[in-house]
């Protein structure tokens, strides 16, 4: 087992706050979550959850506020090395087959030590259909096909926005497997929902946006 | 912690890089020619329209040829950084180890490799289409083979400034052919003057040395405009 009692968290924000054009969208925040940890960032739509996270990611700048990683002011160096990124957009290409997608993130991102593509095309229910275009693919299997990216990725943070979406329920179940397997090694997780899924059953705390009655709870 | 894996380096990146946009070209390989059509429609216009007569051809020759490319280049630069930007490529290229600048170099060359090399090839066989005598017919493949990278780089500063655009279209046109101006001059200048019996050989190193200062400063430049347009 890893001691996380004096470790520093891997991911923490200070005063974290971003405005777009005057109108505040977060903020003040502050939140971090240490290894073994996930964090479920709640909020109605238009609250700022896939703001959140792109600003914790490093693609917008935040007005205000520092954001650390594992104790070290985030930089682009550290970001590429602890942050793995599920976005709303897939970065998937159309044209290529699934292996040959995670084949190519995995060459721009790097991968975990013995996780191979193939294997985890079949952890995320997508075995058989390895030669297949993403444009054939379903919107629920496009989204087991990032997961997969992201169950790849060698960054111990993971920023999943919106990962039960449209997903049915074994996906659903799938997502808090890998959140729950990750977690274990020693990974943590912030996961954006509407809040009307189940959590994954793992040591996590909420944290809710929206309005002014942004407030962090165990 | 889970063991990290292979780290990317600059070249295996490069390497993956490639290979994904050689395999998307393969996929749409009717598509690949569509440059070379067009170069070739619009040189046959231009001859069509001065009447097929040799020598009022081969007086202009070098300016249409060199036009011809150019456009044919203007034509498929919209989609250099587009459809990365829009399925969130760009988002996971960011994130990436490598530099960013990196990716932008290696992605602007795989899209001068399969949009402008292709005209230089068959340069040959427009310039036979414009009579240009066989001896100009070197000036024109080394301007061209100088001149085409310099308008994919410089072409890949503002493909990245207008991505953030729903469509860039004439603006992206408006932008850049400004910027392709010199290009132009020197380019079609050196065989131009080779033509009238001087020496082509200043307006080729000004090419080449404008390839050198764009092939290290437009990565950059083009990375930055792809960062604020994420944001």
């Amino acid at each position: 087992m890893i001691d996380t009692t004096n470790a520093p968290p891997l991911l923490a924000a200070q005063g974290l706050r971003f405005s777009r054009n005057d109108d505040p969208v977060f903020g003040p925040l502050d939140l971090h979550v240490d290894a073994g940890e996930a964090l479920l960032v709640q909020g109605s739509n238009g609250a700022g959850k896939t703001t959140l996270l792109r600003v914790l990611a490093g693609l917008l700048a935040p007005d205000q506020g520092q954001i650390e990683i594992d104790g070290r002011p985030a930089s682009r160096t550290e970001r590429s090395r602890y942050i793995a990124y599920l976005s709303h957009l897939t970065a998937l290409k159309q044209d290529l087959g699934t292996l040959e997608n995670l084949h190519f993130l995995c060459g721009l991102q790097g991968r975990r030590a013995r996780q191979m593509p193939g294997n985890a095309l079949a952890i995320v229910g997508l075995a058989g259909y390895e030669e297949t275009p993403v444009r054939q693919l379903s919107a629920g299997q496009k989204k087991r096909l990032s997961l997969a990216r992201v169950w790849l990725s060698p960054a111990p943070v993971w920023l999943l926005d919106e990962p039960y979406a449209n997903l049915d329920l074994e996906g659903i179940n799938l997502v808090n497997r890998m959140i729950s397997a990750h977690l274990r090694s020693g990974g943590a997780a912030l996961v954006t929902t509407h809040g009307a899924y189940s959590a994954p059953p793992v040591r996590n705390r909420l944290l809710t946006l929206g309005g002014n009655d942004q407030e962090e709870s165990a | 912690m889970s063991l990290p894996g292979p780290q990317p380096t600059v070249a295996s990146a490069a390497r993956a890089l490639l290979a994904r946009d050689l395999r998307l070209l393969w996929r749409r390989r009717g598509d690949a020619a569509q440059p070379i059509l067009f170069a070739l429609l619009v040189v046959a216009l231009f001859a069509l329209a001065l009447g097929g007569e040799p020598r009022l051809l081969q007086s202009v020759a070098s300016a249409v040829l060199w036009l011809a490319v150019l456009l044919a280049g203007l034509l498929s630069l919209d989609s250099l950084f587009r459809s990365d930007a829009e399925d969130g490529s760009l988002e996971q290229w960011l994130l990436s180890p490598v530099p960013l600048a990196w990716l932008v170099a290696v992605r602007v060359f795989t899209h001068w490799l399969t949009t402008a090399f292709p005209l230089v090839l068959v340069s040959p066989l427009l310039a036979e289409l414009m009579h240009l005598p066989r001896a100009q017919l070197p000036i024109l493949i080394a301007s061209l083979a100088l001149g085409t990278p310099l308008l994919s780089l410089l072409g890949a500063v503002v493909a990245a400034l207008t991505v953030g655009m729903r469509r860039a279209g004439i603006l992206l046109a408006l932008l850049v052919l400004p910027l392709y101006v010199p290009v132009l001059v020197f380019g079609a200048g050196a065989v131009a003057a080779s033509a009238q019996g001087l020496d082509p050989s200043g307006a080729l190193l000004m090419l080449a040395a404008g390839l050198v200062v764009s092939a290290l400063l437009a990565p950059l430049a083009a990375a930055l405009a792809i960062r604020i347009a994420n944001s």
